[in-house]
């Protein structure tokens, strides 16, 4: 390590004389940040008048699961990630435990039992589930890394991402999706071999086929009514307005109606409520109505960013396992994001789910700063390591 | 500048390659996002925010009362009474169908209707209409209204609101005149004959209602607010515009006229008309049996407005001043002499020998009550209704030039065609000629062909004549004033709510004939004779009345009996009205609508008629 050029000085300084946290992504923390800041800024606009005589209700609620999340998210970057594989029996174990649990002790919300009552606010398990399944997916296929082109593996993998999948999507079915996509991309980040995926394609057609077209002509409805109609109802919102569609019209009202720099204080959609849901599923359509384009695009900006750098962790793993976990927060950032800004904008069906780092809810926040933390344990591992071995990392 | 590919760790091609792909798809999603970002918002934005405004702005119609109708001295005919009608706002009402249905039974209840109607009802309402309030029911009591206010949570969205309802004070009195209005139907929608009016509007349906509506009918009144999702007013109205009453129509109607018309027929199938002479004013019209119109203010039946129509109830609905069709009678010997003299046939002087009867053809044509009045000429003829004297001018016309005279005047002077009046749907009768006789022969209609006996009856108003009082009168009001055919209306003036005048809406006469002043003195001279000389068909009615007229009995022969008529004009010689009454089945001239009429003339001049009204009993 000698300092012959300015940029291996600044290396040095970063790599060597730097506290500790810096050894986190730094890029990855400020798009985490000016998310947050979005998001706290956009809640308190759209709430104002949601809770008569207490303008700040949900922000207030959002800055402690924030604060919550923000201190978990610096604990699990100091902490080896790696020690974690050890437990992925016991991981999956909680997993299913866990929502089995709000199965059977689940309170009634919005007609599904997704949420166990905690007096504070309500845990919905299957957004920590995520972040299990994550773990307990790679730990299981860097155990079998030899067979990763082997059918079974392939397989197992699945059958454990279904089992909680098909829990969750009988209740909720936008955050079942993104259990199977972690899956998915888990294995395809692992190496497994195109013809798998080929076959998986094949087999969920036919599942769909069944669930949406065979099963109701023989009077099994596999899906709840509801669900159906969501998935299908964006295909042609102006048909049913009074129902499904009508989310999406004025979902999009809303953001059209933003324009390029948007209607601040007269966004209307949103303040008379004709955007319903608008500081949880909708805010993007919040931000898209009260700040416009520009609002939108700085959002989306951000999002690029925060993929850019799970990209970036991803390669620069110390081991499997790493890019693994950093292959399944990529996923569930991934689906949520484009599925979640995709139906706001009319693009995507409607599927309950939450804009991470976005939208209002203790259980999406803290579980998408757990998968932040784990990102970044990843990342300061990495370069814990290379100073190890006495290599220079890019940052 | 720290990209140093050398120092990252094992990245095996595969990796890279798959990295490579899922930052691709992140990609061309982000691209996709912005793409339809930039569609919605930069490209479409405004069309949205227009959107939007229109998902928050309603826009709440205020409406605007009617104008009044008053008589010619400014007294109310037909006037607005603030009611309440119960609505029921669309936002508001229970989704389920079953809570819907709970909600129709408890309402029912309370307004004393039918649940299943309240239903079709709204429902019906609200395809036409998705937004706006849907009425309930019109003009409901205060306290049911009260009643529903205190129990709110029990009827969710439904909502009282102020209303004009019209309101007719003079009940029966003109309500020929007057016609109903009500809430615009779809067909008239669409037919355009509202131009300004829009679905829930009031517009006027029949009578004067209907004629002047475009004046009648106010501007509505519209308030913008801003409402939240639910329906529910946030903040301040945006914009109001005050609904503007519609204009104030004064009719040419005396109410004291109209009442005394009305209270002349006493019930009795008929109709009247008082006329000016001069400028077509219509002091009173109206017809019997009558019914109130405050009743199409109210909802009603089919069954009920179909009693309305019936024939048992001698069809109230019917104005028989306008829309009947009668033979005249001997008040038609008027129009057969004006023709007879204009047409050279004869002169006032020229004697005719009438003994009774004449045999026309193979017809032994007679006198009524087979009179033997001896030799007449015209005023004589006209004084005690000679029929022999008017069936020999009904041959000599039949059998000179082409033989239409007598119809050529009839229609000259208005008979057997549309009068003009400002009245809907009024009918024109029909005046016998042989082309009609012998078309309904070739089509089968009748069992024979025209024959100078037809003219003969046609000559003194039987047979196949079909008129009415307002044509009778015009007939008269032309021989009167020289020769102006006037075009009859009601309408005298628009004006403000204030009464100060906007527009005058006279009419210009529709035509002239030529009547030579010495025939119409004759003719006149005749009418008087007839009202006041010995011998005169109408002069034991007339011979106590204050005043001098001149008139002339008629009695039509109908398949349902007698058909009494009587025309008169006043006063005499320079006369200014023109009173004309027909009754069904009223006997002879003299018996029934000679009475009438001077009834009417009483209340037309407010003359101190004391005498004794007693009937006449000429046999004419």
């Amino acid at each position: 390590m000698q300092a012959t050029s300015l940029g291996a000085t600044v290396r040095e300084f970063r790599d060597h004389s730097g506290p500790r946290f810096v050894r986190i992504d730094v890029l990855l923390l400020l798009a985490v940040l000016g998310l947050t800041a979005c998001s706290l800024y956009t809640i308190g606009e759209a709430t104002r008048d949601d809770v008569a005589g207490s303008p700040h209700h949900f922000l207030y609620r959002q800055i402690v699961f924030v604060t919550v999340g923000i201190c978990l998210m610096l604990f699990i970057s100091r902490v080896d990630y790696t020690r974690l594989r050890e437990w992925k029996a016991q991981i999956y174990g909680v997993l299913i435990g866990g929502i089995v649990l709000v199965f059977a002790l689940g309170s009634i919300t919005r007609g599904s039992r997704r949420a166990i009552e905690l007096g504070f606010f309500e845990l919905q398990f299957s957004e920590l589930g995520k972040i299990l399944l994550i773990l307990a997916l790679a730990a299981v296929i860097v155990d079998r890394v030899r067979q990763i082109g082997g059918r079974q593996t392939t397989a197992m993998v699945m059958l454990l991402a279904l089992i909680p999948a098909l829990l969750v999507i009988s209740q909720d079915l936008g955050t079942g999706m993104v259990y199977i996509s972690i899956a998915l991309v888990i294995l395809f980040v692992a190496g497994t071999p195109w013809t798998h995926f080929a076959a998986l394609g094949a087999l969920a057609a036919t599942a769909a086929a069944i669930v949406l077209i065979g099963a109701p002509s023989l009077g099994v409805d596999v899906l709840q009514p509801y669900q159906q109609d969501r998935l299908t109802a964006f295909l042609n919102p102006s048909d049913n307005p009074a129902k499904q569609g009508y989310q999406q019209i004025q979902s999009q009202v809303a953001i059209g109606a933003g324009g390029k720099t948007g209607r601040g204080d007269q966004a209307t959609q949103t303040k008379l409520d004709f955007l319903p849901e608008h500081h949880t599923d909708f805010i993007f359509s919040v931000v898209g109505e009260e700040f416009g384009f520009m609002g939108a695009a700085l959002v989306l900006s951000l999002f690029a960013l925060l993929i850019w750098r799970t990209l970036r962790i991803l390669t620069m793993s110390k081991d499997l396992f790493g890019t693994l976990i950093a292959a399944g927060v990529l996923a569930m950032l991934m689906h949520q994001i484009f599925i979640n800004v995709g139906m706001t904008i009319g693009i995507m069906p409607i599927t309950g789910i939450t804009l991470p780092l976005m939208s209002y809810g203790g259980s999406s926040v803290i579980a998408t700063f757990i998968a932040l933390g784990l990102l970044q344990s990843v990342h300061a591992q990495a370069r814990e390591t290379a100073f190890a071995k006495g290599r220079d990392l890019v940052i | 500048m720290y990209l140093d590919p050398g120092d990252r760790p094992s990245l095996t091609p595969q990796l890279a390659m798959r990295v490579a792909i899922l930052g691709g798809i992140a990609l061309l999603a982000f691209a996709l996002v912005f793409f339809r970002l930039w569609y919605l918002q930069v490209l479409s934005g405004d069309t949205y925010r227009a959107e939007a405004n229109d998902n928050r702005i309603r826009q709440i119609k205020v409406q605007a009362p009617r104008g009044e109708i008053v008589d010619r001295d400014g007294r109310v005919l037909v006037e607005n009474r603030v009611a309440l009608a119960v609505k029921v706002s669309p936002k508001l009402l229970p989704e389920g169908e079953a809570e819907r249905r709970g909600l129709y039974r408890r309402l029912g209840r309370v307004l004393d209707m039918r649940p299943r109607g309240i239903e079709r009802r709204v429902e019906k309402q609200l395809r036409e209409l998705p937004y706006a309030m849907a009425t309930v029911k019109q003009d409901v009591d205060q306290h049911v209204v009260a009643y529903l206010l205190e129990h709110r949570a029990d009827f969710p969205g439904i909502e009282p609101e102020r209303v004009f309802v019209r309101q007719y004070p003079q009940g029966q009195t003109g309500a020929h005149l007057f016609g109903y209005s009500r809430e615009i139907s779809q067909a008239e929608l669409d037919s355009g004959r509202f131009p300004e009016a829009a679905m829930g509007d009031i517009v006027g349906k029949q009578g004067i209602e209907a004629e002047y509506d475009r004046f009648l009918r106010g501007r509505n009144g519209a308030t913008r607010v801003q409402v939240d999702a639910l329906g529910r007013v946030r903040g301040q109205q945006l914009a109001a515009r005050q609904p503007e009453q519609g204009r104030q129509l004064r009719l040419a109607v005396d109410l004291d006229v109209q009442q005394a018309g009305q209270a002349a027929l006493g019930g009795m199938a008929g109709g009247f008309v008082a006329m000016d002479v001069d400028n077509g004013e219509v002091v009173g019209l109206g017809s019997s049996p009558s019914f109130d119109p405050n009743f199409f203010s109210t909802p009603f039946t089919t069954a009920e407005y179909r009693a309305l129509e019936s024939e048992e109830a001698g069809n109230p609905l019917l104005n028989r001043a306008i829309q009947a069709g009668y033979p005249a009678g001997s008040t038609f010997k008027l129009v057969t002499a004006a023709a007879a003299l204009e047409g050279g046939l004869i002169t006032p002087d020229d004697v005719i020998y009438d003994g009774g009867s004449v045999r026309i053809g193979d017809i032994d044509f007679i006198n009524a009550g087979k009179t033997v009045n001896g030799p007449v000429a015209l005023r004589q003829a006209l004084s005690v209704s000679s029929d022999v004297y008017f069936y020999l001018l009904g041959q000599k016309a039949d059998s000179s030039g082409d033989g239409l005279l007598i119809q050529r005047w009839a229609h000259k002077l208005g008979i057997g065609r549309e009068t003009g009046v400002d009245l809907p749907d009024e009918q024109v009768g029909r005046v016998p000629t042989p082309k009609w006789r012998n078309d309904w022969f070739k089509r089968g209609l009748t069992d024979r062909q025209w024959t100078v006996g037809d003219n003969v009856n046609f000559s003194i108003g039987q047979g196949d004549l079909l008129t009415n009082p307002l044509q009778m009168a015009i007939a008269y009001a032309a021989v009167a004033n020289g020769g102006k055919v006037v075009k009859p209306h009601l309408g005298l003036r628009i004006e403000d709510s204030a009464g100060r005048p906007l527009q005058e809406l006279s009419s210009a006469p529709a035509r002239r004939v030529e009547i030579a002043p010495e025939h119409r003195q004759a003719i006149l001279e005749g009418l008087h004779s007839a009202a006041s000389d010995p011998g005169g068909t109408s002069t034991p009615v007339f011979e106590t009345f204050p005043l001098e007229i001149a008139g002339k009995t008629g009695t039509a022969e109908t398949p349902q009996g007698d058909q009494s008529w009587y025309v008169a004009l006043a006063p005499y010689p320079n006369p200014r009205y023109v009173v004309a009454a027909t009754i069904e089945r009223g006997g002879f001239g003299a018996e029934t609508a000679a009475p009438a009429v001077r009834q009417i003339l009483t209340a037309l001049f407010d003359v101190d008629d004391s005498g004794q009204i007693v009937s006449g009993t000429a046999l004419d």
